[in-house]
This record gives C-alpha cells, sequence and structure tokens, in this order.
C-alpha cells in the first residue's frame, strides 16, 4: 500500500495533466523513488490512479530502461556500452566496477546496494567512458574515479541507515 | 583559429548556466517583446522563419517554416508544441550542452513558435540521463513566468502559453516523432506511419509541431535580426545558420563548437578539437550519428552542410560527428551500432525486430571469426529489406552496415579471411 502523502501528491500530479495516463512515467518514478522498483501490488495501485488497467501500465513498465519490474539494489549503475564509450573501452569499466563491487552484469551486490546494467549511449560522448547512477551521470570514468564515486555512495547509505 | 559569430553559444560560461539577465542583455525576449507583445501577425513570424532557410536540427532537416505552416488555419484547438530533447542517437549531445549554456534562448523560442501556430501548451520531452537538464529548465521556467515572458497572458497580451517538462522512461525510439507524441499520452511509444501528419492530427488528435531543441533556440535570433542576417552566416552560399558540431571519438578535444554551417571537417578536427588524439590517425568518421554512413578521408575537407553531405551520399543528420582512428576496427564499430538499434527497436514492426538482430549476428560472425564469404550479400540484401519498416529507426540502422560494406570491403573480408579481427592481433587496441 502506498503511504497516504504519497498518494495525494500522485493525485495532484494527474489531475494538473491533460490526461492521467500522461504522468504514467512520472507516477512510476515516484513509486520507485520510495521503494526502489514497481512491485505487482504497486503496478495494480498505480494503475488505479492513472485510469489504466494494470496490464496497460505493464506494456509501460516492460518497455522503458529506467523503470523496474524487479528488485533492484540502491544504487542502480547503468555503464553506456554505445559507441564512443566502447571505443574508450567500456568493457574495462564494466569489469572493474563488477569486481570492484562484487555484482555480475545484471546482478545485484549481496548487500543490495548496487545493480549493475547495461544501457546504451546517455548522451555523454564528450565525456567518455560515462555510467549514470540513479540519474546522475559520471563521465571521463578511470578506476581511480570509480573507487571514489562507490565509496562515497556506499558510505552514505550506511550514514542513512544509522540514521 | 578563425573567431567566428556566437549566436546559440553566445552566454556560453566554462561552468554554469547563463541566467535569465544575463540572456536578457544579450538582446534575449526582444523577439518576443516586438512579435508577441506588437501582436504581429503569426503568419509573418512563419514567413521570417521560412526565409532565414532553417533547417530541422533533429536529424532529417526538414524546413521549420514549412512544418509551422502544416499547421491547418482550419485546424482544432488545443494545439501542441513539442520540443524534443530525447537525444539519445549515440555520439549525439549537443542539445544537453545548449540547455546547460542558454535555456532561455529555447524557452523563447518555444513562445515563438507555439504563437505562430496559435499553440497553448508545450512539453519539453527529456530523457532520463538529461535529469540535470530537466531540472534547471523547470527552475528557468518559472523565472521567465515571474517576468511575464510565459504562462497566461503574455507580456499583456491575450496570448497564453505554457511549457511544461515531460520526463521520458527512457527508450531511443522516443525521439521518433510519432512515437514521441505516443510517448507523452502514456501510451506504448511504438511509431505510426503517416499520414494524418501530426501537425493535423498529434496529441489527443489536435494539431501538434515537434521541433528539435536546437531547431527552436535559433528562432528568436531570427526574428530579432532578420532572415538575411541568418543566411549569411552560413559558411556555404546554400546553407543557413551557424550550427552545432559535437564532436567524439580520437581527437584531442571533444565537445561541441558553434560554428558556420558548412565548416569543413577538416578545419572543425584540427582547430576546435585540437586535432586527432596522440598516435591517431583520421580513418572514418560517422558525420551525424549512429545513422549516418561512415565517411572516409577521400572527404576530409567536406563542408558539414545538409547539401554537400547529400551529395556525397551521406547525411549530416545530428552533426554528431563521431570520430575513428587507424586502430579501430570498423566491423567491431557496425558491431557495437548494430547492437544499439537491435535492442532499441521498439519490436513493433517485422523486418525491424526481426531484421535487426539478423545482421547483428552476421557481424558477430565476421568479428568473431566465425564469417562467411556469403555474409556479405546477406547483410547487403538485409540493408534494404528493412526498408520495408514503419519508421527511420532500421533504415537508419543500416547506413553504417552499407557504408562499412562500400567503403571498408577489405577490411571485412580480411576478417572473413584470416578467421578472426586483424586489430585484436594487434597492441594496445
Amino acid at each position: 500500500m502506498l503511504p497516504d502523502e504519497l498518494k495525494l501528491k500522485l493525485e495532484k500530479m494527474i489531475s494538473d495533466a491533460e490526461s492521467p495516463r500522461e504522468k504514467a512515467i512520472d507516477v512510476m518514478f515516484e513509486i520507485q523513488e520510495l521503494q526502489g522498483w514497481m512491485s505487482d501490488e504497486a503496478m495494480v495501485e498505480a494503475a488505479g490512479l492513472l485510469g489504466m488497467t494494470p496490464l496497460e501500465l505493464e506494456e509501460l513498465a516492460t518497455f522503458y530502461d529506467y523503470i523496474y519490474r524487479s528488485p533492484v539494489g540502491k544504487y542502480v549503475i547503468k555503464v553506456c556500452d554505445s559507441t564512443v564509450c566502447w571505443l574508450e573501452g567500456h568493457q574495462s569499466i564494466i569489469d572493474y566496477i563488477s569486481a570492484r563491487a562484487g555484482v555480475p552484469m545484471g546482478g545485484t551486490s549481496p548487500d543490495g546496494l548496487f545493480t549493475l546494467l547495461p544501457v546504451c549511449c546517455i548522451g555523454y560522448c564528450d565525456r567518455a567512458p560515462a555510467m549514470v547512477i540513479n540519474k546522475r551521470v559520471y563521465g571521463k570514468l578511470t578506476p581511480e574515479k570509480i573507487d571514489r564515486i562507490l565509496d562515497k555512495l556506499a558510505n552514505s547509505a550506511e550514514f542513512h541507515e544509522s540514521e | 583559429m578563425p573567431q567566428y559569430p556566437q549566436v546559440l553559444f553566445k552566454n556560453r560560461k566554462p561552468d554554469r548556466v547563463a541566467t535569465l539577465d544575463e540572456y536578457r542583455e544579450s538582446g534575449g525576449y526582444q523577439a518576443l517583446e516586438k512579435f508577441v507583445g506588437g501582436a504581429v501577425s503569426p503568419k509573418e513570424i512563419i514567413s521570417l522563419v521560412d526565409q532565414s532557410g532553417l533547417l530541422g536540427r533533429g536529424g532529417a532537416g526538414f524546413p521549420c517554416g514549412k512544418k509551422w505552416a502544416a499547421v491547418p488555419e482550419s485546424g482544432a484547438f488545443p494545439r501542441y508544441l513539442v520540443a524534443n530533447g530525447d537525444e539519445m542517437e549515440p555520439g549525439t549531445f549537443k542539445d544537453r550542452i545548449l540547455l546547460h549554456v542558454d535555456p532561455h534562448c529555447i524557452i523563447e523560442g518555444m513562445v515563438l513558435s507555439g504563437y505562430s501556430f496559435s499553440a497553448s501548451k508545450a512539453f519539453f520531452f527529456v530523457r532520463p540521463s538529461y535529469e540535470s537538464s530537466a531540472v534547471i529548465l523547470e527552475r528557468e521556467l518559472e523565472y521567465a513566468r515571474q517576468a511575464g515572458f510565459l504562462g497566461n497572458n503574455i507580456l499583456g497580451t491575450d496570448f497564453s502559453f505554457d511549457i511544461v517538462v515531460h520526463r521520458s522512461g527512457g527508450r531511443y525510439i522516443c525521439g521518433e516523432a510519432s512515437a514521441l507524441l505516443n510517448a507523452i499520452m502514456g501510451k506504448r511509444p511504438n511509431p505510426v506511419k503517416p499520414p494524418p501528419y501530426p501537425t493535423e492530427k498529434g496529441l489527443w488528435d489536435k494539431p501538434t509541431v515537434v521541433n528539435n531543441v536546437e531547431t527552436l533556440a535559433c528562432v528568436p535570433h531570427i526574428l530579432r535580426n532578420g532572415p538575411e542576417w541568418f543566411k549569411g552566416l552560413s559558411a556555404t552560399p546554400h546553407g543557413a545558420g551557424t550550427k552545432l558540431y559535437g564532436i567524439s571519438g580520437k581527437v584531442n578535444i571533444p565537445g561541441a563548437v558553434e560554428l558556420p554551417i558548412g565548416t569543413r571537417l577538416s578545419e572543425i578536427i584540427e582547430e576546435y578539437c585540437g586535432g586527432m588524439s596522440p598516435g591517431s590517425e583520421f580513418k572514418a568518421c560517422l558525420p551525424g550519428g549512429a545513422s549516418t554512413r561512415f565517411m572516409t578521408r577521400e572527404h576530409y575537407d567536406i563542408p558539414m552542410d545538409f547539401e554537400d553531405l547529400k551529395k556525397i551520399g551521406n547525411r549530416l543528420g545530428t552533426a554528431a560527428i563521431m570520430v575513428f582512428d587507424q586502430k579501430t576496427c570498423l566491423v567491431g564499430a557496425t558491431l557495437n551500432l548494430i547492437e544499439f538499434f537491435a535492442r532499441e527497436s521498439c519490436g513493433w514492426c517485422t523486418p525491424c525486430r526481426e531484421g535487426l538482430p539478423y545482421m547483428r549476428d552476421l557481424l558477430w560472425r565476421i568479428e568473431n571469426g566465425e564469417g562467411k564469404e556469403e555474409d556479405i550479400p546477406n547483410l547487403r540484401r538485409l540493408c534494404k529489406e528493412v526498408w520495408n519498416s514503419y519508421c527511420a529507426l532500421a533504415p537508419g540502422a543500416a547506413e553504417p552496415v552499407i557504408s562499412l560494406l562500400d567503403f571498408f570491403e577489405d577490411e571485412v573480408r580480411q576478417h572473413i579471411s584470416e578467421k578472426g579481427c586483424p586489430f585484436h592481433a594487434k597492441a594496445d587496441h
């Protein structure tokens, strides 16, 4: 069940739109912000708010790269594997992150912090090789830079949990 | 290096976005005050933009004024404008830079465009990896509203027009105009084959114009300085305006630069990108994104304009120039491009859904030493077959493949005869 506060926010968002389903992605993003992914229960509830059948929403959820229908880590790392990043050695970046975070491509680390996924061109070809974590982009990646980024994320996650 | 007039990048700062005040000091919102504030006939705006020769900057190069004029006078209301900021084609990043340089130039262009065909609402469509751009835009839109340039009764006139940022869930096909409209309406973003065209029946069956971000940003400058001034910015007699070139790959300084449209490729690379990377020699480039053809050393001095590239059977596309050097295996590069297109196919029509994975399979075999002589004619045949698909995704995907076979057949054959990639055997790549 979605918390009432979020539900009110979503209802307001939907009522401001030209038509309810225009907000389908925004609604799913908001729910993912809270619980990380779109569970079957969340799909049913979101579809209800949007005036869609769960199947209609499923058509969208399974279509897009940034909607998750299975659980993901707190941080979803997507390494660009398109042309310019390929040219700049994206495979070594994937291998490094995979070894460093203990997560195979497509998997989630045992501590639930990191999920590693491939992604097509993220539009940062001028800063290749690049990756996006949740919705933040990091470019000109080197092993040292990756260490710093992952350390920082892991530390901030611990901090939030102990709060 | 020669210094050319900066129009779209006039207010470019090394580390931050130009503010509304800075944009105004550079002449910003004067066109809006003159045309919308002065209640100049919308037809006059369309006519000026048409005379300027502004061609769409999103890839297809369609005349902007003609597109606006295609909205029928008797068309229904409300009417919509969509700024296409999806920019998901590999190599393309100029619109992101523009958004981070001078967002108000885009906002003013959108209001003027909306006024020209009596639209009341615009959607700015933005991809998930451009979240920082979306945040900037939402902030600046609010400043524009407070200043009276956007929202209800703009500059005290009868004209009301607002812009909302629409976040995408992230798929390449959303950049295709008809798929984009489905995406905004919350439907599965499959392309729809026209007619009817969006200018007649677009969002919710109402007249809708879809423009690229850079195209819209040119509009205030054209209206303020006149169509002849805009034409005069070009390096070639047949071109019009400046162009944002996004250069990436094996050059010293990758990035986006604003130059007269039709600036020579050699000048772009040598003067504005610091030349090729150390130890790299120019082998080929894709001149306008992933769905254009490999261009060889023979055309190193070509003027980078719509016309000139068309003459050699290529396309300017989005002017996203990806540069490859002599150490790059172009079979590998093409395999990577086809991986992208096969993954990003929406799957709606058969030639694209089935044809692209087949092409990927053949290229994979060639790259990995399992290629056969007959794979070459088979690839050529597939490049033709995919033209039977609904939209331009699969025909675009075929462009690098067909040009690989046309210009680098020896390299492809070497993979087949040596049963493997000759570049893998060599050092450091």
